[in-house]
């Protein structure tokens, strides 16, 4: 889709239509000239503003949109962190942060609708403690996918494209980090810098995601950069940034925006462990502080105090489903080649 | 020639590995020597005492003797040291909390770590492996329908999550199995029945969740084999005769392994940093639960050696899986431009 949008913006930029709707042939040239395909051009109107405002409205906001609701993942994924999302930020407004003793201790979830999620061993609204525990793990998710995928971007965009030693040496960087266990590293960085604020957590955990995303981006590039399309880009002289951001980072967007839900949900799997085990300081409230502290408070054993410890994990369930189906919904949907395998080779029997 | 340059390969990464952990340990702020420095001047200010130049190199020799640093040393000297007394002394330095050396107590919980994620991550990549061709062959049925939710389910659910559940039912709950330590205490060690009985008890549950961990790319397996099986040559197969189980094994499975055996590869370097927090979790004490606890203790001997060991068993593990690709896929051999990864 992409190479032939571009190829039309070129087409009304560099040489002006011919309003002859390609009838006649070369004014320049003596005597008739045979009607052929090459002498042919097509009528382009002239858009307006206004048009062509229109246009990319459709093209880039109103079409994927039209799509991603069409996948039921994608818009059932997407339902979810939009609930999360209100939460972390109208719910924070709504509804006010819990208190000691505010109600009787080990109220079990969805009986008093006071405590619709119960309370703990404090008597602490649980449904409080999670609405106000959101906005922290959000922005973790945030910085730490938006750390792994600008990097694993551009890192493997650029080792691509430029290929020589520039490839050599980004890619031996990005191996080492690969072979250096990832984990391992991120609980040995955190122990070391204890950090409390949300955003700087998710850089570190970041730190272990992104040279997979790299090497994936690397070899797409390689092949995209052999495509005849950014081949005609490079033979017309636009320049090299140009062409990265317009042919090759816009055709990998889909894969792009696949890997941030992945990169999203390692972080708060790893997050959540390193919050539970204690490594991370407990300075702010998150999901993984309370199943710490209800896997260390509460009687497991006794079904009246467990949903303490089941109401956090049902939520991080929750959230990483949302951002798996929406991954899923958006590999199918922007993913062409995923789509044309399925319906030839499974004769569109696909689950 | 394609062997040696891997090999050297991983002995580079090996060092830079080494190199980061070096400046991780020395160089950082808050790092050890920063830790009980500030901690020993803190005690001393306490105390009503202002630093003086002796009392800075009391500082630097009681931060000698409890981190096994020289801080008067400068980085290039300190490097070598180090560097030549882990490649040709094995010497890790000595634990600051247990006082023993950091090989020693590293290299008896290893192979205990080796155990239960070995086996894990062979019966998560089997069954998850076996699960996906079955998936595939029976396309749109309801076992592939039933397989794909629960594959999905599980990328959804943290294995500690299974973990931490598996533990209160099996142990806390039923009382079947142990909730933590890696053998039975009344049993003697050695080839008699109730020890081994001891062992596999204690390792089924972090063995079950490493499995759980590991059991991914069943999916995959399964998209890979239906891609396959609409391939020409498949066809061209079945019309010459070939044996159903063959063409499954031979054509099928090899080609649809090959695209994600990389994956399978990357597990093994994720299952060590997993083990730090199942080992947690369940209280069993090898690599893993060592490490955690040099960490609360902010042991950082323990806390760098533990690292490079990891970095070292992931590094060989990927370095013996890179190798064997050329006899899974014949046409690596000698390739040097293919993808690793």
């Amino acid at each position: 889709m992409k190479p032939t949008d571009d190829a039309n913006d070129l087409g009304s930029d560099c040489s002006p239509p011919r309003t002859d709707g390609g009838t006649s042939g070369h004014s320049g040239s003596a005597g008739p000239v045979d009607e052929s395909i090459f002498t042919q051009t097509a009528n382009v109107p002239e858009l307006t503003p206004r048009e062509k405002a229109r246009r990319t409205f459709e093209r880039r906001i109103y079409a994927p949109v039209a799509v991603l609701l069409n996948d039921w993942r994608a818009l059932f994924g997407s339902l979810i962190l939009l609930g999360f999302v209100v939460m972390g930020t109208v719910g924070v407004y709504l509804i006010p942060e819990a208190s000691v003793m505010e109600g009787p201790i080990f109220v079990p979830p969805f009986t008093n609708w006071e405590y619709p999620l119960g309370t703990g061993v404090m008597g602490k609204s649980i449904l409080k403690q999670v609405v106000h525990a959101t906005p922290a793990m959000l922005q973790m998710i945030l910085a730490g996918a938006l750390l792994s995928v600008c990097l694993g971007t551009v890192i493997g965009t650029v080792a691509g494209y430029r290929g020589g030693r520039t490839d050599y040496v980004l890619m031996s960087i990005t191996d080492v980090v690969l072979t250096i266990p990832g984990i391992a590293l991120v609980i040995v960085l955190a122990s070391i810098y204890q950090p409390e604020q949300p955003l700087v957590v998710g850089l570190i955990l970041g730190i272990d995601n992104w040279p997979r995303l790299a090497r994936t981006v690397r070899s797409q590039v390689l092949s995209i950069r052999e495509e005849s399309f950014t081949e005609a880009s490079r033979i017309m002289g636009l320049s090299e940034t140009r062409i990265l951001r317009k042919d090759i980072i816009s055709n990998l967007m889909p894969y792009i925006s696949v890997n941030f839900a992945n990169s999203s949900r390692n972080i708060i799997f790893e997050s959540i462990a390193l919050y539970f085990l204690g490594i991370l300081p407990h300075s702010t409230l998150n999901w993984g502080v309370m199943m710490d502290k209800a896997y260390s408070n509460a009687d497991l054993t006794n079904p009246d105090q467990i949903h303490w410890l089941l109401v956090p994990m049902a939520l991080i369930i929750l959230i990483s489903l949302g951002f798996i189906l929406l991954a899923q919904g958006l590999d199918r949907v922007f993913n062409v080649r995923l789509r044309s395998r399925h319906e030839t080779a499974a004769g569109g029997g696909d689950t | 020639m394609y062997y040696s340059k891997r090999i050297g390969q991983s002995v580079l990464v090996f060092f830079l590995a080494l190199t980061v952990t070096f400046a991780l340990y020395r160089m950082l702020p808050f790092g050890p020597i920063e830790m009980v420095k500030i901690h020993l001047m803190q005690q001393m200010l306490e105390q009503g005492e202002s630093p003086s130049p002796q009392q800075m190199a009391r500082i630097n020799a009681m931060v000698e003797t409890y981190t096994g640093i020289d801080p008067n040393q400068p980085w290039y000297v300190s490097y070598y040291h180090y560097l030549r007394d882990i490649v040709l002394y094995q010497d890790f330095g000595r634990s600051i909390f247990k006082n023993r050396p950091v090989f020693d107590i590293l290299f008896e919980a290893m192979p205990w770590s080796i155990f239960i994620s070995i086996y894990g991550l062979a019966l998560g990549t089997t069954v998850s492996l076996l699960f996906g061709a079955v998936m595939a062959y029976n396309e749109g049925s309801k076992f592939d329908t039933g397989m794909t939710i629960f594959s999905i389910a599980n990328t959804t659910v943290p294995y500690y999550i299974v973990a931490i559940l598996s533990l209160i039912v099996f142990s806390f709950y039923l009382g079947w199995l142990p909730s933590g330590g890696r053998m039975d205490p009344n049993t003697t060690p050695g080839l008699n029945l109730p020890f081994i009985i001891g062992v596999v008890k204690h390792a089924a549950l972090p063995v079950l969740s490493s499995f759980i961990a590991g059991f991914g790319g069943a999916l995959a397996f399964r998209g890979n084999c239906i891609r396959e099986m609409g391939e020409g040559y498949i066809r061209v197969a079945q019309l010459r005769g070939i044996s159903q189980g063959r063409i499954a094994i031979r054509y099928v499975g090899r080609n649809a392994l090959l695209p994600i055996y990389t994956s399978i590869m990357m597990g093994i370097a994720s299952i060590f940093g997993s083990g730090i927090i199942l080992e947690t979790i369940f209280n069993y004490p090898a690599m893993g639960l060592v490490t955690f606890n040099a960490l609360l203790n902010r042991d950082y001997p323990v806390i760098m050696g533990a690292f490079i060991f990891f970095t070292s068993i992931t590094l060989l593990g990927i370095l013996v899986a890179d190798l064997t690709y050329g006899v899974i896929d014949p046409r690596v051999k000698g390739g040097s431009d293919r993808e690793a990864y």
